[in-house]
């Protein structure tokens, strides 16, 4: 169904934005999951 | 509104951080809990006071995501993330004003009610696209986007945390973290308005089942009155159920079952265990349903539902005498719960099609609800009991854990009775349509 959409290689203005989006998302994500690293070994240590 | 169709040459990878732009924040609603605390001391509440905005919350959660999913597949995935914008933004700008004037009600009516709908159509709103985009990977699109409701809480509770330090724990403190994740939620969910697309060949709903004529394709409306739809709500309500049990009293559990032994786990530790179930809650909703579209979806359900009776019943017979026994069982435990969350859009699109996956799904999310209450409502009610009887440590839970064995045997049974939709269910095919429509015109 997304064939036609997907089999097109993204023009190098896609790519930009593709990876602005990834980011965008990605590093609150970051910040999540250090702060859950952190807790997390809390378990092993406290 | 039309759904926005994407223009040739758009990437299907522009749509996962759409759909994580929303799920990410509307996952705040598990941070709740950092908000109580300073909430009870500025506005002298009850700690039962101040659930109420999180618990009408999941309240309009489900029945928003049930009742509003066919209006979510008609106006498109653009609609719903600006209407999850708009209702879950204006929920903390209620709030703000509610604890600024010191009016709880505001704010109850805010994050809980305008708030709550927010949270429901955010929900749903990029589940039925996902699937158009991926028909190859359902199950990882939308483990992608699940994924990012655990994630949420990850980020909300500490930022939250460091906002009310910074602001001050006093009313005006809060009002003024409540404005800023208003507008910060805001702007970052704008992105999934921006950026969503539904593909070419399915802007119109009724277009997308005619044009996949070889797939089952089945109305919300009819897909209640399937039997395979009660089946899957009974499967998810009992995996959240089982895993809920854990989640729920997670840090005083851990607590209990090594209160005797030589190596006592403190209130630090038990932190870091709750910490590490979130871990694998997340990872379970990208990883097990990933897997889905490798092993088939009745399969995982199978691991889901067969291999979670078996790690309750190990934390239940060996689980107080080995520490990382325990905690490795209860880790497989939360992530069968998460890949049961990831999991179901991808089994409802095998079964019904992606004709109108997104009001299915929508309304399956009811099972959430009712084990919402039924998962904690158990472990609660028995460890209260067990404890009057005085019984303390492992035993407290014992009970607990055979009941959800249980629960897990009946979710078991449901799924092996999960058959294919019988096709008188199904819509009407371009070729069944015409030739209905030649009959109505000959016997005219």
């Amino acid at each position: 169904m997304s064939s036609e959409s997907s089999q097109s290689p993204p023009s190098p203005d896609r790519r930009w934005l593709i990876a602005l989006a990834w980011v965008w998302v990605g590093v609150p994500l970051a910040y999540g999951l250090y702060e859950l690293v952190r807790k997390a070994t809390q378990l092993f240590t406290g | 509104m039309s759904p926005p169709v994407a223009p040739p040459g758009w990437s299907r990878w522009l749509v996962p951080p759409a759909a994580l732009s929303v799920h990410l924040s509307i996952g705040q609603a598990y941070a709740w809990s950092v908000f109580k605390p300073p909430l009870e001391s500025a506005l002298g509440l009850s700690g039962t006071q101040s659930a109420l905005p999180f618990q009408l919350g999941i309240v309009m959660l489900g029945l928003s995501a049930a009742f509003g999913g066919t209006l979510v597949e008609r106006n498109g995935p653009r609609w719903a993330m600006t209407v999850a914008l708009v209702c879950f933004s204006s929920g903390f700008l209620l709030s703000a004003l509610g604890a600024a004037t010191e009016q709880y009600w505001l704010i109850v009516l805010g994050y809980g009610f305008v708030g709550g709908i927010g949270l429901g159509i955010g929900y749903i709103s990029p589940v039925s696209t996902l699937i158009k985009w991926f028909p190859d990977r359902p199950g990882m699109a939308t483990g992608i986007a699940i994924m990012g409701f655990g994630g949420g809480a990850l980020i909300a509770s500490p930022w939250s945390a460091q906002m009310l330090e910074s602001f001050g724990s006093d009313s005006s403190g809060i009002a003024l973290a409540f404005l800023v994740h208003g507008l910060s939620y805001a702007v970052f969910m704008l992105l999934g308005v921006l950026l969503v697309r539904v593909p070419p060949h399915a802007s119109g709903a009724r277009e997308a089942a005619r044009q996949a004529p070889t797939g089952p394709q089945v109305s919300a409306q009819q897909a209640l009155r399937t039997p395979q739809f009660w089946l899957l709500w009974t499967v998810l309500c009992m995996n959240v159920t089982a895993g809920i049990g854990i989640l729920e009293k997670a840090a005083p559990m851990i607590t209990d079952f090594f209160a005797d032994s030589s190596t006592p786990v403190s209130v630090t530790a038990a932190a870091g265990f709750v910490a590490l179930l979130s871990a694998a809650n997340m990872a379970g909703r990208i990883g097990w349903s990933s897997t889905s579209d490798l092993i088939g979806r009745k399969n995982i359900y199978r691991v889901y539902l067969g291999a979670g009776a078996l790690m309750y019943a190990l934390i239940a017979l060996f689980g107080d005498s080995s520490k990382p026994l325990f905690v490795l069982c209860a880790l497989v435990i939360l992530s069968f719960y998460g890949g049961g969350f990831a999991t179901v859009p991808a089994y409802l699109k095998d079964l019904f099609g992606t004709y109108q996956v997104g009001a299915i799904h929508g309304r399956l999310l009811t099972a959430w609800s009712t084990a919402g209450v039924l998962g904690p409502l158990i472990v609660n009610w028995i460890a209260d009991r067990q404890e009057e009887a005085g019984r303390h440590g492992a035993s407290l839970y014992g009970l607990s854990f055979i009941i959800m064995i249980g629960l897990l045997v009946v979710g078991f049974v449901a799924n092996e009775l999960v058959r294919p939709v019988d096709p008188r269910h199904h819509v009407p095919q371009p070729k069944e349509a015409d030739r209905v429509q030649r009959e109505q015109s000959e016997s005219a």
